[in-house]
């Protein structure tokens, strides 16, 4: 899941200046999920442009808008729609922005900002969160992250901070060492918390090229036979 | 005398903190460096405290050599990757900067750039770890240095956890420290001697000095704000009382820090003042304590 929120409403109608004919375009996966970009977003912001004076040309709610195929093959029947707007508000994350400029030949403005998640896994009810360093702890840490579980992401142990078990930067959460500590001490392994642990290597956190430069959407593979 | 040699002739030592201003003006810290000189066997500068941009802390470590003080550079992990932090202790060795206290740092968002990237690339243990790998003549990747360093390396530990599983993790990460290089350590403020002395019964045992920290009390409303806002600093109410209701809360600030060190003297190898802003009155309280 990628989670996402809606731009200061000032910062939309800056990108839409000089254009008056609008399409908008939403998605009914994380956008949804996000209270973004979903059917009811999609007509509230129908709504709000029109009232100060922008024509709606048309829009649509696409199910996973990351997806090209997708997107080319639900805009189809909208082409004159999309023709006469001089530009497309895109009300998802920065994927689904990227995918419709990829497929659409028109100015997609990103109507939401994508943020970070933290490691975690969308809107979860857990507090566990990995946040994929490709060098994973959870041994020596007895099974709770301490890139996530310290709000410092400290590795060797923790910092000087932490008031009456809570994190000196957020007196609400726990310190993630002294998580880890009790945890360990009920295993009867804090042996383990003496343990040097070298620099991390940090260019394993970084998506491997290949993910980075390839798309793994079979379906786009298959739509392009097609010729769509 | 060097920080180094006065530990090892078994001196009790006696180090202070100054906090380089916002800005090029160097007037103050060339006036405390006259004060202190004679007084003090180190003088550490810290690096951008509390995350606040200010004058860099080599750069016044240098000044401070050249007033005849001994430097400990205080070196965060916060704003320098790996190959910064490498190349960063390689000139402060060159310009003759031989102490350095390893310190993770506090995060940006503290601070008056609460925009800026954190880096993090390593962490105080590990600084440590590099600080000896220089020490012996390679990088941390073990490619060989031409000329290698040899540093005096220190690192702070928080004698006032106040939970088991802190106490026990202040004291864990301490001894990974050593393990890791750190020679001397300065801790965080000191109010109350007992909990200190709790510490210390257990941290001996390193056979690592130890220089206990201590902050002249300004105001009652400063150690209040302490007691809230800094994790593992304590002020007793009778000391706050104290301040509340003096006539004179400088001759009563220098006298309560007098009386800590005294009470500390025999429990540790010396002790490490963070005056903040009280640099100048320095001398009064080593004078007060007899020191
Ligand atoms: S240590 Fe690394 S891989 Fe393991 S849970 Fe934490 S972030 Fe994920
Ligand atoms: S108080 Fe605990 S969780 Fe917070 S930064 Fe320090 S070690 Fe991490």
């Amino acid at each position: 899941m990628i989670l996402s929120k809606q731009k200061p409403w000032e910062e939309i109608l800056s990108y839409l200046d000089g254009e008056n004919n609008v399409f908008i375009l939403g998605c009914n996966g994380c956008a949804q999920a996000s209270g973004t970009g979903g059917p009811a977003q999609v007509e509230e912001m129908k709504n709000k442009l029109g009232e100060i004076g922008k024509k709606i040309t048309g829009s649509a709610v696409i199910d996973f808008l990351c997806e090209k195929a997708l997107v080319k093959s639900r805009l189809r029947n909208k082409v004159e729609q999309l023709e006469a707007a001089d530009s497309i508000l895109v009300m998802t994350c920065g994927v689904g922005v990227q995918a419709v400029s990829a497929a659409v030949n028109k100015i997609c403005h990103p109507a939401c900002d994508t943020v970070n998640l933290g490691g975690s896994r969308g809107e979860w009810r857990g507090s566990e969160r990995c946040l994929e360093c490709g060098e994973c702890l959870l041994d020596y840490t007895g099974g709770i992250c301490p890139l996530t579980a310290c709000t410092k992401g400290l590795i060797n142990g923790q910092c000087g901070g932490a008031s009456k078990g809570k994190c000196e930067l957020d007196p609400e959460k726990d310190c993630g060492w002294e998580l880890i500590y009790n945890r360990l001490k009920g295993l009867n392994q804090l042996n383990k918390l003496r343990r040097f642990i070298a620099p991390k290597d940090y260019s394993k956190m970084m998506p491997d090229v290949k993910i980075i430069s390839t798309s793994h959407w079979a379906l786009e593979r298959t739509d392009q036979k097609e010729g769509g | 005398m060097s920080l180094q040699s006065v530990l090892e002739s078994g001196k009790f030592v006696i180090t202070a903190e100054v906090g380089p201003l916002k800005g090029t003006d160097t007037t103050e810290i060339t006036e405390v460096a006259e004060l202190l000189g004679g007084r003090v066997d180190a003088t550490n500068v810290t690096d951008q405290q509390s995350s606040v941009m200010r004058l860099g802390s080599l750069a016044t470590c240098y000044l401070l050599k050249q007033k005849g003080l001994d430097p400990v550079l205080q070196m965060t992990c916060r704003d320098r990757n790996r190959l910064a932090l490498q190349s960063d202790l390689l000139s402060a060795y060159v310009l003759g900067v031989k102490n350095v206290l390893a310190i993770t740092g506090d995060l940006p968002s503290l601070g008056d750039h609460p925009q800026a990237k954190p880096v993090y690339d390593l962490d105080s243990v590990q600084l440590l770890w590099v600080i000896k790998r220089l020490n012996e003549g390679y990088d941390m990747v073990d490619n060989e240095l031409k000329g290698k360093p040899n540093f005096f390396p220190g690192a702070v530990v928080n004698p006032g956890a106040d939970t088991e599983a802190a106490f026990e993790l202040q004291l864990i990460k301490m001894e990974k420290k050593i393990t890791a290089g750190a020679r001397f350590f300065q801790t965080q403020a000191i109010f109350t001697v007992d909990t200190f002395a709790k510490f210390m019964k257990r941290a001996e045992g390193f056979s690592t000095p130890v220089l206990a920290g201590i902050i002249p009390l300004k105001s009652a409303g400063m150690a209040r704000f302490m007691n809230k806002n800094i994790a593992g600093i304590f002020v007793p109410e009778e000391l706050i009382n104290k301040m509340a209701t003096t006539e004179d809360r400088v001759r009563t600030g220098i006298e309560i820090a007098a009386n800590t060190i005294k009470e500390l003297k025999g429990m540790c190898q010396g002790i490490h003042i963070m005056a903040m802003g009280w640099e100048k009155r320095i001398p009064a309280i080593l004078d007060a304590a007899g020191l």
